[in-house]
């Protein structure tokens, strides 16, 4: 499908590479463009290593990890216990002196486990030291749906992460985003989250091959349009593409901004896109209320209210644990179809 | 074989029963999975039956289980109906959580079985809790925690082992040791200490045995269970076993890499269903025609079990609010 070939537009914004960007752009999918970013994190610093259940078995984490512990060694690529928490402390405890650990894990919902290191430690340990002791930790964690995967493995939590100060939260949509970000994460100095939809592990997308590092809270436009901005989070991006190529059949024209990081959250593009069309709806994965959404809502509620001819509608998860079976899974998860007529609601 | 001596015919008829019916579903699950009707994983329990037999017989209908991602086979042998089970597999208004769990979350109150987690380690302190609820209500209850090796490294089952101490409860761990999580082996995530010894680390006893044995099943758990009934405290039981299919789905994972072949094919050789079927007829207790009658009737409870599963409505999209509260 060709909306699935997406690359970042970055011309919108200054986005510093670690790399010349324009040489040796290949086609890869979000999931190559991720191993790469894993393998070259690895050979560039000695720091890095990558811990998590299962990440050295066969399937490698949906392919993100295939072949690096052969290629690494067993010390760099780091099968773990199921022991969430306490791991998750052990890597807080490894990045403060001097490691830079990645921590990866199978969906975000074993990520409640680990709350307590996460919120009260990593988030907290620049602050409570003056800033003296950084914490370079990224996790990465799968979201997704479908399959009767059900209550306990299908939810999108990154609003819980994006409500804390001291964390970072992305959600790389595009297989050069997944890359630049991740490697951005792994060289920064704040712990990070980043969110992956299992959607979009086969997506594809031009990507550079040197190590560049695309820096958290820079949105991108996709899509450029007139009459309603649409803000997405993750695979929620695709599906406003989608609705805006229909869309465009009726001659309305749709503005699609890939929020790309939670937390920071580009506020200026919000508010730039909606002074711009007027309307706003926004998409995410998660759920409406207290979510990302709200904060997006908001954002155009405080800073661009004059330019809303419109009220703000948002497409997340109805509040609702996720069902596990397909009936109800199809009433669940909104697709370009609720976008569209959210469109049309609001025009 | 552990030797039965002094455990009645019936009983012993009862595990083979309840092994046959795990097994038997188990296997029919894995057959139709290729339909595409059940949309759910499932993490099937072929190869572990024993473990969950031999310990269900010493429960009575009020005691409490809980289990995990794979709890086919322990709700099956804590009496479960096969239909509300294979219809929740399906997706069903009629299966046991009108369709909203999935095979990982099997739930049938009236047995005791008030809810299954896929979460890791999840089911470990719930059975705690379960455990004091019948300490304050002195209703004499007893409950169960099934888990599996990989769940025995989280903080809950170590922070579950010491409260259970502490107040005695009527508790029974029991750690099923597949000797993998997901794909991990066992020694990639543990030191080679056994399981079962954390548990003298807590003050409690703990108990070693072949999971693939009913008869020491059974005896290991009734000791187990007596103790906790009496007001002797929890136990832990580590079983050693092995899943014979792939940590989800129908298929063995030998294909991709995932578990040495001759691993397998050893413990194949070692199935608790052949082995506890070899005994009986050998000891006398079943004869070829006794052991016949026995899977007719438990092939036709399936094959009424998948036509119920089959026969169901799915939720109307309308219903998807409901049971949030
Ligand atoms: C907290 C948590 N972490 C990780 C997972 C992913 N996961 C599901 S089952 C499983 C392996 C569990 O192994 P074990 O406890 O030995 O049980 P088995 O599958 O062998 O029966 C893992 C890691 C999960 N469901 N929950
Ligand atoms: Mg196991």
């Amino acid at each position: 499908m060709p909306w699935t070939k997406i690359q970042a537009d970055d011309s919108r914004k200054q986005v510093s590479f670690g790399g010349p960007a324009s040489a040796g752009l290949r086609e890869l999918s979000y999931r190559d463009a991720i191993r790469e970013a894993m393998s070259q994190a690895l050979e560039t610093d000695p720091a890095v290593f990558l811990i998590g259940e299962g990440i050295d078995d066969p399937g490698g984490v949906f392919g993100t990890t295939v072949g690096l512990k052969d290629r690494f060694g067993a010390e760099r690529v780091m099968d773990s216990p199921i022991a969430e928490n306490g791991m998750t402390g052990v890597a807080i405890g490894a990045a403060i002196t001097g490691m830079r650990p990645v921590f990866i894990h199978m969906r975000v919902d074993f990520l409640p486990m680990c709350m307590d290191q996460i919120i009260n430690h990593a988030a907290k340990w620049s602050y409570m030291t003056g800033g003296k002791v950084k914490v370079p930790l990224t996790i990465r964690a799968v979201i997704g749906r479908g399959w009767g995967s059900a209550a306990q493995h299908s939810q999108s939590l990154q609003a819980l992460f994006a409500h804390i100060p001291g964390l970072r939260v992305i959600m790389p949509a595009t297989p050069y985003d997944a890359k630049g970000m991740i490697l951005g994460s792994i060289a920064g100095n704040a712990p990070t989250i980043c969110i992956e939809h299992r959607w979009l592990y086969d997506m594809k997308g031009n990507v550079p091959e040197e190590p560049y590092v695309i820096h958290p809270g820079i949105g991108a436009v996709r899509r450029e349009g007139r009459d309603v901005t649409i803000v997405a989070t993750s695979y929620m991006v695709y599906e406003a593409l989608r609705a805006a190529e229909e869309l465009e059949k009726e001659g309305i024209s749709i503005e699609v901004v890939d929020l790309r990081s939670v937390l920071p959250m580009d506020e200026d593009l919000i508010v730039e896109s909606v002074r711009k069309t007027g309307r706003l709806i926004a998409a995410d994965t998660g759920w409406k209320h207290c979510g990302v959404s709200a904060e997006i809502a908001a954002v155009a509620a405080e800073k661009a209210h004059a330019a809303l001819k419109a009220p703000v509608r948002r497409l997340c998860l109805p509040f609702v644990p996720a069902p596990a079976c397909q009936s109800l899974e199809k009433a669940y998860f909104p697709t370009h179809a609720d976008i569209i007529s959210a469109v049309r609601g609001i025009l | 074989m552990t030797a039965h001596t002094d455990i009645s015919a019936e009983v012993l008829k009862r595990l083979y029963e309840t092994m046959l019916r795990i097994r038997l579903f188990e296997d029919r699950v894995a057959v139709l999975y290729p339909e595409q009707l059940v949309k759910c994983p499932v993490h099937l329990c072929i190869g572990q039956e024993a473990i969950a037999a031999g310990v269900c017989a010493h429960l009575a209908k009020s005691d409490y289980i809980f289990s995990t991602h794979r709890s086919h086979g322990h709700c099956i042998a804590k009496g479960m109906d096969l239909r509300p089970m294979a219809a929740e597999l399906y997706g069903k208004t009629t299966g046991c959580a009108h369709g909203r769990g999935g095979s990982m979350h099997l739930v049938d109150t009236e047995n005791g079985i008030p809810g299954t987690t896929a979460i890791v380690g999840g089911c470990i302190p719930l059975a705690v809790g379960a455990a004091l609820t019948a300490r304050k209500m002195k209703n004499g209850r007893v409950s169960v925690a099934f888990f599996g090796d990989g769940a025995s490294d989280e903080g809950v089952f170590q922070e579950s082992l010491n409260y259970a101490s502490l107040m005695k409860l009527p508790v029974v761990f029991v750690c099923e040791n597949n000797f993998y999580a997901t794909n991990s082996p066992q020694k990639a995530r543990q030191p080679e200490v056994n399981i079962v010894e954390r548990a003298s680390g807590f003050g409690i006893p703990g108990e070693l045995a072949d999971g693939n044995d009913v008869l020491a099943v059974y005896r290991t758990a009734q000791k187990a269970v007596e103790r906790a009934r009496e007001g002797g405290g929890p136990t832990l039981l580590e079983y050693r076993t092995y899943r014979w299919k792939g940590h989800v789905g129908p298929l063995a994972d030998i294909e991709i890499g995932c578990r040495p072949a001759d691993e397998h094919e050893a413990w194949l050789k070692k199935c608790p269903v052949d082995l506890y079927g070899r005994y009986l007829q050998e000891n006398d207790v079943m004869s070829d025609q006794d052991i016949e009658a026995m899977l007719a009737r438990v092939e036709k409870d399936i094959d009424e079990a998948i036509a119920f599963g089959k026969a169901g409505q799915e939720p109307a999209g309308t219903d998807l609010y409901d049971y949030v509260y």
